[in-house]
């Protein structure tokens, strides 16, 4: 590990593709509102990539804040935590927004917020026990992939990391979640990437964050200059042009370090480990206070919502709860979606629950939520000029239509990660992102009948 | 509220363009140089481009009726491929004989493969040599542009600067560059076809990468071959087809590269056709090669997926 000055990029590196998006940030200076206590939380036991989680309380149990309610031995994985105090109520199994169906431990709260015992601050030295007590917490990589923090943090022997990036692109329209963690919970930030490069002997951290949220650069340049640790003479800030899908992983790495991440690698095989701003900022809360992740951040924004806001909401309460507390609809709701308008899931209704890797809800009216007439493609080449992984969607749409396996995977469909630069930039309106998903799912398919 | 919300994949915001809006931004490209026609050639000018637009929309309209399908007169690209056909056509062609040509870059060239977006070479391109071929006579005698202040309207019979450097006559290269020179009716005016393109680039309609490569390409083979490059240039139907012809989205390769093999084909076949072969003008057969060649083009550059092949390049 060298303790001496670390090199930062003066600006970012060149990446190619993507698309000039509306920023729409309406709510980048709304202090954050703690919602008030929701009357039912309901707990999916999967909240994350990989093994769900299997409830380990039952009905008529008495919980408090931070009780592990659901928890699964496997590796990739995180522990589900209470996020309100009162009584199990009953497991119920619930459709989640991408269709499947899981488990769920449904809460009924007392009212009172109380944190349970059990929860004490952890002790964190070196990476073993980093390791462990981010499993505890239940925290997954809170841009939305939901990716359990502790496999990444377990880097593989023989894997140098020498670069911790901090995603604070966020680059979808409307969210300031992160934007906002980067203003209200700058220490907590620091801390949490301090103590993640002191464990893992990272000699540097690159703070990377879009152009366009001012105050949240100058917030974190306080905090890295006014900070006594020793490790904050290596974080450095890059100031990255504000372009969807900035804060994609592949697209921040190239950004930030100029190294190319191949498919199917991850972050640590180029010497880098991602991690989402509000993920850095609640590993901070977590060392300090121990409180597991059983709160997150959300932007609830859209037309259809009365005074669009920042909410810290326990997780599990509903969608619907949410809304109310902004305010309830200002106009009958006609697209209501988790996550930002560019890769956001829509939602059937609003009784889905608030989950980790939420950070947005958006409710738009009528008249937002007209799909534009979907027309002839005129190969105009804009698809495959915005797309940032150097794909041609208009050529995947005519092997999907034709289902030619060969060439899905000559145009190298699997790469997609699903960003809709390409549909955002359809003068046709196509579902490129659509066509996308049933290339990736053709290729799987047949790989798997090989 | 249950099953009153709109469900679909995402992404939920869209740009604010269609098809629609590109080809109105064509025409509006198309514009100058049609000005431009009509102060040269006068009424008769007006008389063609109506003529083949209405052709041309009316032939779209019937197709997609006769055929079934969902009518898209409204998508503009009709009028785009009437307006380019008139461009290519001599003044004084009959309204009837450029209406037969409007037909069958419709409904032949376009609707029968599919209609926007299939087919395989460029309509209006197409047509122009069906008519070539079909009205050889037609097709080939040109009118000398009204002289300002003159007040007579009978056409004057000329030929274009191509045949007359053939026969070593040559054409001041400012005359070229305004159009006041025999020729098709829209490909004569440099200046208003460069203000199009330029106008095109800045809308992001097109990528300046065709026109350049297309123009530089025979510019260089020009000077290879001994002829005067500039001349090259400004003479016959290169500025129109390198800016309007070449580009069209269809025909022509999606990505970078392939749009620079495309376009290099296009200047060095224009040029070879220009000075060896039996034709004064070789932009439309040049194009309309490449056109045909464009599948294999595309097939040859598929770009190669972030972070496949070159291997990860260390640099920070």
């Amino acid at each position: 590990m060298n303790s001496g000055s670390a090199s930062f990029p003066k600006r970012p590196h060149p990446t190619r593709g993507g698309a000039s998006v509306p920023h729409r940030k309406n709510t980048a200076d709304c202090r954050s509102e703690i919602m008030r206590c929701p009357e039912t939380v309901v707990l999916p036991m999967k909240q994350h990539i990989g093994a769900p989680c299997v409830p380990c309380v039952k009905a008529g149990n008495a919980v408090a804040i931070g009780d592990v309610v659901g928890k699964s031995g496997a590796y990739v994985s995180a522990p589900i935590h209470a996020s309100v105090s009162g009584t199990v109520t009953k497991i119920i199994p619930v459709k989640l927004a991408d269709g499947s169906v899981c488990d769920a431990v449904v809460i009924q709260s007392d009212g009172q917020m109380r944190v349970s015992k059990s929860v004490r601050p952890p002790r964190v030295t070196n990476k073993a026990e980093l390791v462990a007590a981010v499993r505890e917490s239940g925290l997954v990589g809170l841009g939305g992939a939901g990716f359990p923090t502790s496999v990444k943090l377990d880097v593989p022997e023989g894997c140098t990391v020498d670069t911790l990036l901090v995603n604070c692109a966020e680059c979808e329209p409307y969210i300031t979640s992160d934007h906002r963690a980067a203003v209200e919970d700058t220490e907590d930030i620091l801390r949490g990437l301090e103590t993640v490069m002191r464990c893992e002997s990272i000699p540097r951290a690159i703070m990377a964050i879009e152009r366009n949220k001012p105050d949240a650069i100058r917030a974190l340049d306080d905090a890295i200059r006014k900070s006594s640790e020793p490790e904050s003479r290596r974080v450095g800030m890059l100031k990255l042009k504000a372009k969807y899908p900035q804060g994609d992983e592949k697209v921040l790495i190239k950004a930030c370090t100029g190294r190319t991440l191949p498919p199917g690698r991850l972050p640590c095989d180029v010497g880098c480990l991602v991690m989402n701003i509000s993920s850095a900022a609640f590993l901070g809360s977590f060392l300090r206070t121990g409180i597991p992740l059983v709160k997150k951040r959300v932007t609830v924004d859209g037309s259809a919502v009365s005074s669009p806001k920042n909410l810290i909401v326990p997780i599990g309460a509903s969608v619907r709860d949410v809304i109310a507390c902004c305010g309830g609809y200002c106009e009958p709701c006609g697209k209501l979606m988790y996550g930002g308008p560019m890769m956001g899931v829509a939602l059937p209704n609003d009784t889905f629950p608030i989950i980790k890797q939420n950070n947005a809800i958006l409710a738009f009216g009528r008249e937002d939520s007209v799909l534009p007439r979907t027309t002839a493609c005129i190969r105009c080449g804009r698809c495959a000029a915005h797309c940032p992984m150097h794909l041609m969607p208009a050529a995947v749409e005519a092997a999907v239509r034709t289902k030619d396996i060969a060439s899905l995977k000559k145009h190298g469909v699997t790469v997609c990660f699903e960003c809709g630069s390409c549909a955002y930039s359809c003068p046709a309106h196509r579902q490129l992102v659509q066509v996308m998903r049933l290339g990736k799912a053709m290729v799987r398919e047949s790989q798997s009948a090989e | 509220m249950e099953d009153k919300l709109i469900l679909s994949p995402s992404p939920h915001l869209r740009a604010k363009t269609n098809t629609t809006r590109i080809m109105l931004d064509v025409l509006i490209a198309l514009a100058p140089a049609a000005v431009a026609s009509m102060l040269l050639y006068g009424f008769h000018a007006l008389v063609v481009l109506a003529d083949t637009v209405l052709a041309a929309v009316a032939a779209e309209w019937i197709s997609r009726k006769v055929m079934k399908r969902e009518n898209t007169v409204g998508d503009l690209s009709a009028v785009v491929t009437g307006v380019l056909l008139a461009f290519n056509l001599p003044p004084s062609i009959h309204p009837l004989t450029a209406a037969f040509g409007a037909v069958v870059a419709i409904v032949v060239v376009k609707q029968m493969f599919g209609g926007i977006g299939c087919n395989f070479v460029n309509p209006a391109l197409a047509a122009r040599i069906v008519l070539l071929t079909s009205f050889p006579k037609a097709m080939t005698s040109w009118t000398a542009p009204i002289k300002l202040g003159s007040a007579k309207i009978d056409a004057v019979s000329c030929a274009t600067p191509l045949a007359l450097h053939a026969s070593g006559e040559d054409t001041p290269l400012m005359k070229l560059f305004l159009g006041t020179t025999g020729g098709c009716l829209g490909e004569t005016c440099a200046l208003a076809l460069i203000i199009g393109g330029i106008y095109l680039v800045f809308r992001r309609v097109i990528s300046p990468v065709i026109p350049l490569v297309y123009l530089s390409t025979a510019a260089a083979v020009s000077l290879l071959l001994g002829e005067d490059p500039l001349f090259q240039l400004l003479s016959g139907g290169l500025m129109l087809g390198a800016i309007f012809m070449a580009t069209d989205y269809t025909t022509s390769p999606m990505n970078t590269s392939g749009k620079v093999i495309y376009a290099v084909g296009c200047g060095v076949l224009t040029m070879v056709i220009r000075v060896f072969g039996n034709l004064p003008e070789g932009v439309s057969f040049s194009i309309l090669l490449m056109n045909i060649l464009t599948p294999l083009i595309e097939r040859a550059t598929v770009p190669k997926p972030f972070g496949e092949g070159r291997h990860s390049r260390e640099k920070a």
